[in-house]
């Protein structure tokens, strides 16, 4: 991986999840991990972003708006799956109104397991999907 | 009268960490009617009872939320114990004690931190969660998880904490008290704090009461109740007395939270100093019949297990009344009247945690 061009930033959503990983991306950006000092913020404005970031098994309430997070960010964009329930639904799997994995929804370019996931894995994964950033960055540039 | 508008808040907010739905009906700035919509989280985990065998059901139990997973593993197993029914050994009790009373420290500075996040004091946050990470390292070196402990089971507790250990813990909670005092000082004292807390969302006692407010928001209007006065596990044989304010506003429920850290610490002072030996689990044999009722404190208020069995492997009926539940009526009547500034600030201060409630 090279670099680029400026920090990527980061939009965290909460697809029905049990609060674990939740906590723990948010662990990520404080003083143990420190994610900030490379320049990661979590921001709340999908517009903003590049990475967007979703824990837990997403429930039929929340397609439509993990949906609309993801058509409102601009491309290229990365999308992370962080704990084993926004993986494969975990241990959720089975219940009535989850749809097992946040691919159901919409494309997911890292998967990160762990129940909960731990901050470093989570940090792993974000570094990996900043490789899957620079190729669609790459692309969208040939493109034009 | 003004012209009302509808502002909506959230599922996708930045001061949410989960998805809550809340319509506030404005007139001009100030809150005359907050509705709430939920379900955002809603996996419909009770209903895993019928492909889940109820020794598994702890497990489950312990992902309906991330921060009290090890008192909801707790009040699961009691249950289930009563149901079968066993007698848990005492240090075993000790040793779930130890661990509720870790993770209510834990998450109490986890709220501070997200507390000072939402009236805007971003170092304040970072420090509350700095000192946080120094509890989950002696979570995880005890248990072996971060956020799930894993270390609950049906009939006992799964690992055990030797002696030389439990010392230690003592001694790193003993370094950690001043550090948070530290931090806490600065809730309590600081000009800059106190004006965005004090008189903000107050709730009077009597309404504390009618809408059936638990926990710390509850014990913040001046009701001195504590599920932890029950004396499940070992808190029948430590002594304690129910954190209580009574002015009622975000300020006191700050308080209420503040004390009930280094109450906790002392819980796990004195459980170290009287914890006996002896085996840390007994076998589990045979299908719970019956029924069973069970209300155990967690941090953010008393949740309330209803268990019916009928004799087979799996449960027929698994039911969770979560502290957040119980308390968004009274987060209601805190938000009629307020400023719209002060709205992510009332509804943190009731510790809302979305997948408890929803399940």
């Amino acid at each position: 991986m090279s670099y680029l061009a400026k920090s990527p930033w980061l939009i965290h959503y909460d697809g029905s999840s049990c609060n674990g990983c939740d906590i723990e991306v948010l662990a990520c950006l404080t003083p143990m991990y420190d994610v900030e000092r490379f320049g990661i913020i979590n921001t709340g404005n999908p517009k903003h972003a590049d990475i967007l970031a979703i824990t837990g098994s997403v429930n039929e309430q929340n397609i439509p708006i993990i949906k609309n997070i993801y058509d409102q960010m601009l491309e290229p964009k990365v999308v992370i799956a962080i704990g084993i329930c926004a993986t494969s639904g975990g241990i959720f799997r089975e219940c009535y109104n989850v749809q097992g994995g946040v691919d159901q929804v919409i494309p997911v370019d890292v998967y990160i397991p762990g129940c909960a996931a731990r901050p470093e894995s989570i940090i792993d994964g974000v570094v990996k999907g900043l490789g899957v950033l620079e190729e669609k960055y790459k692309k969208y540039g040939k493109k034009r | 009268m003004s012209k009302r508008t509808i502002i909506p808040f959230g599922p996708q907010h930045p001061v949410l960490p989960e998805p809550i739905h809340l319509d506030l009906v404005l007139e001009d700035e100030k809150v005359v009617q907050a509705i709430p919509r939920i379900g955002y989280v809603h996996r419909g985990l009770e209903k895993l009872v019928e492909k889940q065998e109820y020794a598994n059901m702890v497990y489950v139990a312990e992902r309906i939320c991330g921060i009290c997973s090890f008192i909801h593993a707790q009040t699961c197993s009691q249950a289930i114990e009563d149901l079968l029914p066993i007698e848990v050994p005492e240090r075993a009790l000790y040793l779930r004690t130890i661990w509720a009373e870790m993770s209510r420290t834990h998450s109490h500075l986890l709220w501070l931190g997200l507390m000072a996040d939402a009236f805007g004091f971003e170092a304040l946050f970072m420090h509350c969660w700095r000192l946080r990470e120094k509890i989950l390292d002696m979570v995880e070196d005890t248990a072996g998880g971060r956020v799930i402990f894993g270390s609950c089971k049906v009939g006992g507790v799964r690992v055990d904490i030797e002696d030389a250990k439990l010392k230690d813990i003592v001694i790193q909670y003993n370094d950690l008290e001043k550090e948070i005092k530290e931090i806490t000082d600065v809730f309590v004292e600081d000009y800059s704090v106190k004006h965005r807390l004090v008189d903000v969302g107050v709730m009077s006692k009597e309404d504390a009461h009618v809408l059936g407010a638990v926990g710390p928001t509850m014990r913040g209007s001046g009701v001195a109740k504590d599920m932890r006065t029950l004396g499940y596990a070992a808190y029948k044989y430590l002594k304690f007395e129910p954190v209580v304010e009574t002015a009622g506003d975000c300020y006191a429920r700050t308080k209420v939270r503040i004390r009930e850290v280094f109450q906790s610490i002392d819980l796990i002072r004195q459980a170290v100093a009287q914890i006996p030996g002896g085996p840390i689990a007994v076998k589990v044999t045979g299908n719970p019949t019956g029924s069973s009722f069970q209300c155990v404190e967690q941090a953010r208020g008393d949740v309330a297990y209803y268990l019916k069995a009928n004799g087979t492997k799996n449960l027929e009926r698994f039911r969770v009344r979560t502290p957040t539940f119980a308390n968004i009526p009274p987060l209601l009547k805190m938000l009629g009247g307020c400023e719209l500034a002060d709205v992510p600030v009332i509804v943190l201060s009731i510790d809302p945690c979305i997948s408890c409630t929803e399940r």
